[in-house]
């Protein structure tokens, strides 16, 4: 069955992490989501790398977080926030990409 | 039975406001302290470099007055980290000065400790040549030019130079910039509870109820800390606390919800417990503090990069839309070409809304939007190149005549007159540094100050 992570999750957000790192928290809707993505380890650097179009060494590690049942991804920011060239200081708008990847589960 | 301090939280950053019917729940509760968090660097650059608040002076009176009245009645200490959203002198002085007057008016008496947190550039060279700086990012390199070029720094104090404040008996205590939850974690650990729990719990309370259900970032908290573990409840029947929405404020704004590094130390979350109590409390257990050997602070800086001129403008035309990558390149060229022979230096950022606006780089969707909006953002080396340079480009955008125009009278939409806008200085963090140092209190000397009274 094939599922985009907006069907799977109820929470997807990205903030900043301090003035250099976007950090983005997905919070499933249910156990079962989170431990399929979890166990199966569906999303990788390299599709977050290919859904930001940004090299796999900017990404930082992903961490997945039982009480929350929420995993998170860092993004070493492209632009530091406020930097001339900015477009979304607080970083928190950076999260569509993600909504539309689509997973077969 | 095991011992009880409270903490309350109005707010999630001081000026961002509470309702008084939740904070006056909470005072009849007999909290032990009342803290607040006041700063962030998330708005970006500018208010740590320019030394102005990104809060507003008369939103963050009214929640002085109320924390400062009811924290007096009750004698307990009321302390408000960053101030003025970003600590610095200029920061700290105008928190100070909005509490004298609020003292003047209301005939208050008291006794406040005042903690600046900012860095000496003589002492921060000193400390870069005895490699006590370490970088946390490779693409800011420090250097004694920026040391030099920083308006100004700060470091995040750690609950010590508190403590010292509440030793000394202030019942107002306003610090410069500080690592976020040491404002609710101070009291605490001088009182010998668990430094994880305190830390754990003040991470939580910073930004108030953000944690609950719903959030909010305007509405009060209370925590309640025992020697095994913390409970935390919001104050309006409104709202609730699930292990859901707590355990998930831990992911909040940081890059690892397991491993929380601040001054002195690493609170580890590895093993906490999250627990519904009632339906709107939530019990937290098993989080650790690990003091790290070598005592660091994080140091932020910010300096000028140059002055910013915004236009802003719109376009319906689909033959313009169509090409507008094309004209943004040729009335780039042509800006460039009508100033070869001035010795300017500027940046031509355009920002287009409903095509790439938000996303830039990392849009997913390729096709425009039936209408986009158009933000000419030019930086330059003096206030007036940047306007020069923007006027110049409104203009030559109005009128260029590019491939199939049919609207000849000109293409853009204006919503405003004057249709440019100077912003004044731009800056950019310079400084995001760890910063090595042996006692904890020396970078942050703790003032004591007699407010109202016979003087």
């Amino acid at each position: 069955m094939k599922i985009t992570l907006m069907e799977a999750a109820k929470v997807i957000r990205s903030k900043n992490a301090g003035p250099f790192t976007l950090t983005f928290d997905i919070l499933f809707k249910d156990e079962n989501y989170y431990n399929t993505f979890k166990e199966k380890q569906l999303l990788t650097k390299e599709i977050m790398a290919e859904a930001y179009k940004c090299d796999v060494d900017v990404i930082e590690e992903i961490i997945y977080f039982d009480p929350s049942k929420a995993m998170k991804i860092n993004i070493h920011r492209p632009i530091a926030s406020g930097d001339v060239g900015e477009r979304d200081v607080y970083g928190a708008q950076q999260h569509v990409p993600l909504t539309k990847l689509e997973f077969e589960i | 039975m095991s011992r009880e301090l409270r903490i309350l939280a109005p707010t999630a950053i001081l000026g961002y406001g509470f309702p008084e019917e939740s904070f006056l729940k909470a005072i009849e509760k007999k909290p032990h302290v009342i803290s607040v968090d006041a700063g962030s660097t998330d708005p970006g650059p500018y208010y740590l470099g320019v030394g102005k608040s990104f809060t507003d002076r008369q939103a963050v009176k009214r929640d002085l007055e109320l924390m400062i009245q009811y924290g007096l009645e009750l004698k307990i200490p009321v302390i408000v980290g960053t101030s003025g959203g970003s600590g610095a002198k200029s920061h700290l002085k105008w928190t100070e000065d909005i509490i004298l007057e609020i003292a003047k008016e209301k005939g208050f008496t008291f006794k406040m400790a005042v903690i600046p947190a900012d860095i000496e550039k003589s002492y921060l060279k000193e400390a870069l040549a005895k490699d006590k700086i370490i970088d946390m990012y490779d693409s800011i390199p420090l250097s004694n030019e920026e040391i030099d070029a920083s308006t100004n720094v700060v470091a995040q104090m750690g609950i010590e130079p508190i403590v010292k404040g509440i030793e000394g008996g202030a019942d107002v205590i306003i610090t410069g910039r500080a690592y976020d939850p040491t404002v609710f974690a101070a009291l605490p650990i001088k009182e010998g509870y668990n430094p994880g729990l305190a830390f754990h719990l003040g991470k939580i309370l910073e930004c108030a109820c953000i944690a609950s259900e719903p959030g909010s970032g305007s509405d009060c908290m209370m925590g309640y800390l025992h020697d095994d573990d913390f409970e935390i409840e919001p104050l309006s029947d409104e709202r609730k606390c699930t292990t859901l929405s707590v355990s998930a404020h831990t992911l909040y704004e940081k890059t690892d919800p397991y491993r929380l590094p601040g001054p002195g130390g690493l609170l580890d979350l590895t093993h906490t417990k999250f627990e519904q109590v009632t339906d709107r409390r939530v019990r937290v257990s098993g989080s650790v503090f690990h003091p790290s050997e070598q005592y660091t602070v994080k140091l932020e800086g910010a300096k000028s990069v140059g002055y910013r001129t915004v236009s802003i403008a719109g376009t319906r035309d689909e033959i313009m839309i169509r090409q507008i990558d094309d004209i943004i390149e040729a009335v780039k060229a042509r800006t460039k070409d009508n100033f070869r022979n001035k010795e300017m230096n500027y940046k031509i950022n355009f920002i287009i809304y409903g095509k790439n606006g938000v996303m830039g780089n990392w849009e997913v969707i390729k096709e425009p939007a039936h209408e986009l909006g158009i933000i000419i953002d030019v930086v330059g080396d003096t206030s007036e190149t940047a306007n020069t340079i923007c006027s110049f480009v409104r203009s030559s955008m109005l009128h260029y005549g590019y491939n199939g125009r049919i609207s000849t009278a000109g293409n853009l939409a204006f919503p405003f007159s004057p249709s440019d806008f100077s912003c004044g200085e731009v800056y950019n963090f310079n400084m995001y540094h760890l910063l090595k140092i042996d006692d904890p209190t020396a970078l942050f000397p703790v003032k004591m100050v007699t407010v109202g009274g016979e003087q």
